[in-house]
Order: C-alpha cells, then structure tokens, then sequence
C-alpha cells in the first residue's frame, strides 16, 4: 500500500510534507476501502441471492424475499409446514447439502492429521540438519503447486484402478479409485506442500539444544516432545493445519476425477449446481461452502497476528 | 563425588576428514572443577556433550567412578548440562522450570516444591517462584538454569560457557557463585570455554585443547608459568620469543645469552619470559639486554612496552611510572630474571 503513496522528499517545506502525509493517509485508506469490497461484495450478492425472490434488473437490491431456494436444497420445510417436527423429520433424512458438507469436513480434517504426521519430521528434517541434496528434496516437495493437478490426477487415477483391479484378482478389495479413502490420498498431494513449508520455516527459527537440555534433565523422547517440541511448533502447526484444511477443503478437480463422481464433497455439488444456473441456490451452496473458512480464519486470528513463531512459518512460503 | 575418567576417546563427523577430538585421555577428580579450554572449534564442546551423552563417540570411553557409562542414555545417565544461553523453557514459570528434572523423576510435588524453594535460594533468587523465564534478567536466566541442573544433584555437571554471555561485574558475582555452591555440593563439574581468563579464574584445573587433542592438563599458574609449547604460552598471552639452542645453565638466544635456573625441555629452542616479569634493569645486575622504546602505551593500571633489541622486539608490562621515567626512542636496559625464564621446546 505505501508503494502508491507518494514519497516525500526531503527538502520540502513541513506544510508540504504534512500535505503529503495527508494524501498518503487517503490513498491507504481507499486501498483498504477497495481490498474490503473486493472481498465483501460478493459475499453480499451470495446473502442477497440466497435470500431473494425474483431479483431482476434494475433493482439494486431484491425487492422480494423467500427461502425457496433453502427448501429446495431440503434445509428447510416448505412455506406453512415449518414445524419443529417437519424441520427434525427433514433433517434426519440428511438432506445433500449436509452430508456433502459432513464428508468435505472429515476428509478435510483426515488429510490434515495424516498430512501433519507426514510433514512434521520431514519439515523437521529440512529445518533443522543440513545434508547433501537437501534443494532437491525441496523442489520436489514444491512440484504439486508447480505441476497441474490434472496431470498428476489423471495418472494416479489410472493407477489406483490398475490397482484396484489388480488385487480384486487376489481377492482383497481395495476400491481406492471411487473411494473416499482413495480421494484422501489424492487430496494429500496438493496439501503437502504447504504443510511441508510452513512447518520446516517454523523449525529454522527453532532451537533443538532445548530438547536436548530437557533430555540431559532426564526426560525421555514422548515427554521431550509433548514438554518442549510441541508448545514450540504450536503456532506453526496450526497454521499448517489451517492450509491443510483449506486446501482439501477447496478441491474440486481431484475429488472429482478420483472420486469418479461417487464421492460428492461440498465443492462437487456447488459445480453441479452452478451448471444447472440456479444463482439462489448456488448461493447458498457458496455460503455454506465459506462458512468454515471464515470461521476457522476468525479463531486462527489470533495466531496469525502478533510476533508468535507461526510468522516465521508464512516467511518460507 | 563422582570420578570422570575419559580413556582414548575420539569422534569422527562423517564430513569432516580431520577427527573432531582425537584421542582423548583425562582424569577429573571427585569433586573437582575442571575447565576444557580451547579456541572455537578445537572439539571441546563435543567432548562435553558426549560425556553427557548428547552425542556418541567414535571410539574409546567414559567412565564415572571406574564404570563405563556409555551405554547409559543421557537422561538417566546423570550428567547434567546447562548450556551456554540458559534455555529455559519459555512456557514454564521459573519453578517449574527448577522442578523439571525431578519431577523426570518422579518425585512428590510438596517435594519438588521444597526443593526447588531451596535451590533458588541458594542461587540468590528467592521468591522468584512464579516468575516467567522473559521476565528476568540474562544472568538471573543463568542461575535459574544454573539451579535447574543443581536441584537434581547430577553426578557430573556440565556447564558451556557459564560466564561469557555476562558482563564484567556479573562475571565475577556469578564466577563466586558457581565456586561456592561447586564446593559446598562437592559436585564434580567440567566447563567448556574459550576464554582462558574465564577458565584460570575458575576451574581448579585447566585441560588445554587444540586441534581436538589434550595439550596440557595442569593448575592454572602452571599455563603461565610453564607452558608446554610455544603455542600454549601464546594462547595464555605470551608474546616474547626468542630461537637459540641451550647450554649448561644458559640459553643463548638471537637477543643475548641468559642465564636460567629453570630445567626445560630436552629438545629446548625457544626462550620466554612473560611481559609482566621483565623488569627494567638496575646496574650491576645480569641477564640484561639493552634496547630502544618503540613505543609505549599507558593502560591505566600499569604501561605497556615495546622495546627493540637488535630488530626484535621485546614486550614489557611495567608500572605506570615507566612512563615519567623514559620517552619514545629512549634507551633502556631490561632484566629477565633467572627464575622466570622458561625454555620450549623448538618447533
């Protein structure tokens, strides 16, 4: 932001640098005014079209209101039947959008558990030791977010039906292509990477002769890493699984060709629906969709700002 | 009072050619304090921490009262090490920090409680209990971690660099602190440093070591008054060297031939005398040389000389008052003492 903000020389008059100093405070007001709506607008629209009824041009904001569009995706009994036991009969039924929602959480949260057991000691690996080929190993590390994930995808799915098909001969059913496990492991690829970074910055800041002082006190490698390892890398963790989560949370292609459209995560039914042109309901599909984001980043705040060593991990990144 | 024998110890770093300490042989006594010392990188902070079994040797061994301990890991191994810049846990108040070690082993709060009140007195930080590591000074930080390690009552402990980070008057305060409680507690204590000063005002007994090999294992005094090497009497700051060969009772050097009641070694080619013994000369006295001041330098308690005696250069401490005495360019007479020449042995 203070890359537009004209700088003032030095031999300027102090009327003139207050002058300046003045623009300056507007251009950084207006940058964080436009940031805002570039975020917020469309936010709104997804309230106002989730919420509208026949919202057409020109009016500026909807004349009308309904929840046709929250009934048709079963959330909620029709006009005049909204009873408590029509809403409890409707949502044991579990309506599509709650168990897509269910199933894009418990991956999200299992690709981050797994991808964190992967990525702690290879982060703590490229942290910490030096050895031979360690800028390989990282390039490799960063290729996912190089590489196009239908490059990748493509060839594992292949593989995984090759897979699949190869031990169904041996009578063990495997199933990863079409499988919920199988877009898990595809979900990790995309997901490492940033595991991997966050935490191998968190562990450059971080001293290990503390581990060893705790060891030379008497403590034993579990205690050592849940007394001194653990509440070092806190932070760091949580931010990489933040990224962890909303990275599975987000992806649509590999759900999709690994799932073979027998795995219907959130994102793959706010695709469908935003073919069938229903802008109600892919509204609320998008809200429901932002939800968790929003609310994870509102608890993650706290770690995100300040001083605390989870900076360290966003400068590798 | 535990006994720390170290017999042909050795490591190899898998990068490096040369062995980071070779060949090690040492016997601390019970209840001594022992300082390693050595320039950056001679090995000595690897010594350390495999007697305290951070790190495994390459070969040879370690004994603690004549049993090898190398197959003890190091936390149960009681070689307790406080590291150079104190590593207090950061997320644990000052007592819990103290208490950690014993509640490793699994002793009683009240216990632990009591303790730990105990040591932090004897540290001089009473009351500091729930104090927070940030909170306090650097060389509080050093007696919170001093007492940490202290409250378990190691067989050894390890100490790194215990007085380097702290400045001057802290030296000393904590220098005194480490020798009483050392003394009281009778605990075998071995310290690393680079500081030849920090090891002759503390440690009973210096083991000298450059190059990962043991040069000279002595009393402090003795580095000054006998070093075993040229390089050792540079290190503890000898500067006056003079080549020439030995006989009988004298040496004769490029400056002159001296007297010296002192026996060197067999292979004897160098003559030294430390700065602060050379004295200006009376008549009538021997083992004299005459030269020119080059240069003079007053350094408030006392004078630094440079005097050149034919093209070498003789350096002296005298007292202040040299200065009032003689000017730049003045010719002056110098008196090495017999009995504090001391011959190396030639390189």
């Amino acid at each position: 932001m203070s890359d537009a903000a004209p700088t003032a020389s030095t031999n300027v008059s102090a009327r003139d640098g207050n002058v300046g100093a003045a623009v300056r405070k507007v251009i950084f007001y207006l940058t964080i005014a436009f940031m805002c709506l570039m975020l917020v607008l469309p936010v709104i629209a997804f309230f106002f079209n989730a919420f509208a009824f026949r919202w057409f041009y020109p009016q500026f904001i909807p004349k009308e209101w309904s929840l046709q569009a929250w009934e048709r995706l079963d959330l909620i009994p029709p006009e005049g039947e909204r009873t408590l036991a029509n809403f409890i009969a409707l949502w044991l039924e579990v309506p599509d959008a709650v168990s897509a929602l269910w199933l894009s959480l418990s991956i999200g949260a299992v690709v981050t558990g797994i991808s964190i057991l992967i990525g702690l000691p290879a982060a703590r690996a490229l942290g910490l030791y030096r050895f031979r080929g360690k800028r390989i190993v990282e390039f490799m590390i960063i290729t996912p977010t190089i590489v196009p994930p239908i490059a990748f995808s493509l060839g594992l799915n292949i593989n995984f039906i090759r897979w699949d098909l190869a031990l169904a001969d041996a009578g063990i059913p495997l199933d990863l292509a079409g499988s919920v496990v199988g877009v898990a492991i595809v979900h990790l690829v995309p997901v490492m990477p940033y595991v991997v970074l966050t935490l191998s910055g968190v562990f450059a800041n971080y001293n290990a002769d503390f581990e060893a002082q705790a060891r030379s006190l008497g403590a034993g490698p579990i205690r050592i890493f849940f007394d001194v390892t653990f509440p070092a890398i806190l932070p760091g963790l949580f931010v990489a699984g933040l990224f962890a989560f909303l990275v599975s949370w987000s992806q649509y292609l590999l759900t999709f060709l690994i799932g073979q459209g027998r795995v219907i995560t959130l994102p793959m039914l706010l695709f469908s629906a935003a073919g069938s042109g229903n802008n109600a309901v892919i509204a609320v599909l998008s809200l429901i969709f932002i939800a968790p984001a929003v609310l994870i980043l509102l608890v993650a705040s706290r770690y995100l700002s300040g001083d605390s060593s989870a900076v360290g991990g966003f400068g590798r990144v | 009072m535990t006994h720390l024998a170290i017999r042909g110890l050795s490591k190899v770093y898998a990068a490096q050619a040369a062995p980071a300490v070779d060949d090690l042989d040492l016997d601390i006594e019970s209840g001594s304090l022992t300082a390693l010392l050595g320039p950056s990188g001679c090995g000595k902070t690897t010594t350390m921490k495999m007697i305290a079994g951070l790190l495994k040797p390459t070969t040879g061994d370690i004994l603690f009262d004549e049993r090898s301990i190398l197959s003890i890991p190091p936390e149960r191994r009681g070689a307790v090490m406080v590291f150079q810049n104190h590593l207090l846990f950061p997320y644990m108040s000052i007592a819990q920090n103290v208490g950690y070690g014993l509640k490793m082993r699994r002793m009683e709060r009240a216990e632990i409680d009591r303790q730990v009140a105990e040591m932090l007195e004897l540290v001089r930080l009473p009351g500091m209990e729930d104090r927070r590591p940030k909170e306090l000074s650097g060389g509080q930080q050093q007696r919170v971690a001093l007492a940490r390690a202290l409250v378990v009552r190691p067989k050894i402990l390890l100490l790194d660099e215990p007085l380097s980070n702290l400045d001057a008057h802290l030296r000393f305060e904590m220098r005194d602190l480490i020798r009483d409680i050392q003394q009281q507690m009778g605990i075998t204590t071995v310290f690393v440093t680079h500081d030849q000063e920090e090891a002759v005002v503390l440690a009973d007994k210096i083991a000298l070591i450059f190059d990962g090999r043991l040069q000279q294992y002595d009393k402090p005094l003795a580095f000054y008054e006998q070093p075993s090497s040229r390089r050792i009497a540079a290190f503890f700051g000898g500067v006056n060297f003079f080549t020439g060969t030995q006989d009988g009772d004298g040496f004769t050097s490029t400056i002159g031939r001296f007297s010296v009641t002192r026996d060197g070694p067999a292979d004897g080619g160098i003559l030294t005398i430390r700065p602060e013994d050379v004295r200006l000369s009376e008549d009538g006295e021997t083992n004299t040389v005459s030269g020119t001041i080059d240069s003079q330098v007053y350094v408030g308690t006392h004078a630094r000389l440079r005097v050149t005696v034919d093209d070498h250069t003789v350096n002296v401490v005298a007292d202040a008052d040299v200065m009032k005495r003689y000017g730049q360019g003045d010719r002056i007479t110098l008196q090495f003492p017999e009995n504090k020449l001391w011959i190396l042995p030639a390189e």
